[in-house]
């Protein structure tokens, strides 16, 4: 696997990946959790974003560097660029939900440790 | 301590997969078929500098119209679920610390700043890599920096519903002139498209634009008001 600039953010983004799930499946404190959920979302983020990257092109905005007769010659993938941008609008409001039935959650119990919620635990 | 290896058997499989598929990685040479569709009529067809921002308000625009939505909704749910304890803890606000000096002066003079460079980046979104949701998202960080110097501040929620729902409705109603004047749903040459890379080109892109960010602003800046309206129960 040579060490081009997409392999090293690929495996940084799956790393990432792997490092938000540990935190979730292993953290009793749901705070904790949401933060692991947004490391793990970046980290989904970043793997796109590499899967489009062309080596030794540039990013696909036409200015004097990139005249509109070569864009096709010059330009990275913007399709997973524009899914990650929707990905990251979502990826807010989710993190913005999470926190909202976090806060709703201590309310309740007063806690924010994931064990002491034994309502759907059997 | 069982659950502990659990998890990390379950990453050791997962982390396999990923392996495997970093292994069997080949990047593209070429542009495929979309992207090369994408880079070759982008300026032509409706004279975007930004292929992105094209594909994000034109090409792909019905799919913004849908993300817009939810956007919306997690605003709304947000708004309900923490609604009920702003009625009872409406009166009993606890003393807070005053903000320091730097904060204060601080934030009064980066407000406006912060609010103008959030303009210039939904306003630019066709030329440069910006657009809508980005200056909606620094637009709200303003918003955050007052709530940070001012934890007390209360906003008006229907100023801020009002300006939500009137730039929807004009992204919405934008799009159906496209389906008289132009191609068809959000199709941007309602307006002429003009020369790419000026600021009054790419047709409808700007307005529409603008009209996200001002949307996507108002949302999280609804979110933040939410959550910081909520007291210690």
């Amino acid at each position: 696997m040579a060490l081009t600039i997409s392999n090293i953010a690929m495996t940084a983004g799956f790393l990432l990946i792997l490092i938000g799930l540990y935190g979730a499946l292993t953290n009793r404190n749901i705070l904790r959790m949401i933060v692991c959920f947004t490391v793990a979302s970046t980290g989904v983020h970043v793997v796109l974003v590499a899967v489009g990257y062309l080596p030794g092109r540039t990013a696909p905005i036409m200015d004097a560097a990139v005249p509109v007769q070569e864009a096709a010659a010059r330009i990275i993938d913007p399709v997973p660029q524009a899914l990650v941008l929707t990905a990251i609008v979502i990826g807010v409001g989710i993190t913005a939900l999470m926190l909202a039935y976090a806060y709703k959650l201590y309310e309740t119990k007063h806690t924010l440790d994931i064990g002491k919620y034994m309502e759907l635990k059997w | 301590m069982i659950k502990r290896f659990l998890a990390l058997l379950l990453l050791f499989g997962i982390g396999a997969i990923f392996i495997t598929l970093l292994l069997g990685y080949t990047p593209d040479t070429e542009l495929n078929l979309t992207a090369r569709y994408y880079a070759d009529h982008t300026a032509q067809d409706l004279g975007a500098a930004n292929i992105i921002t094209a594909i994000i308000v034109t090409y792909r625009g019905l799919d913004t119209l849908g993300e817009v939505t939810v956007l919306f909704l997690t605003a709304a749910i947000v708004g309900l679920v923490l609604a009920h304890n702003r009625q009872h803890s409406g009166a009993g606000q606890r003393e807070l610390p005053p903000s320091g000096e730097l904060l204060t002066t601080g934030s009064r003079l980066l407000v406006p700043l912060i609010l103008l460079l959030g303009v210039y980046i939904f306003i630019n979104g066709h030329l440069t890599p910006g657009g809508g949701f980005q200056g909606g998202a620094v637009i709200a960080s303003a918003i955050l920096l007052i709530l940070l110097t001012e934890p007390t501040k209360r906003f008006s929620h229907r100023l801020i519903a009002a300006l939500e729902s009137i730039s929807g409705l004009f992204f919405v109603v934008i799009g159906v002139f496209g389906i008289f004047l132009a191609g068809g749903f959000l199709d941007n040459r309602i307006l002429p498209t003009g020369t790419v890379g000026a600021l009054f080109s790419a047709g409808a892109i700007p307005i529409i634009y603008s009209f996200v960010g001002l949307k996507v602003g108002a949302e999280f800046s609804s979110m933040l008001a939410n959550l910081s309206e909520t007291e210690e129960p």
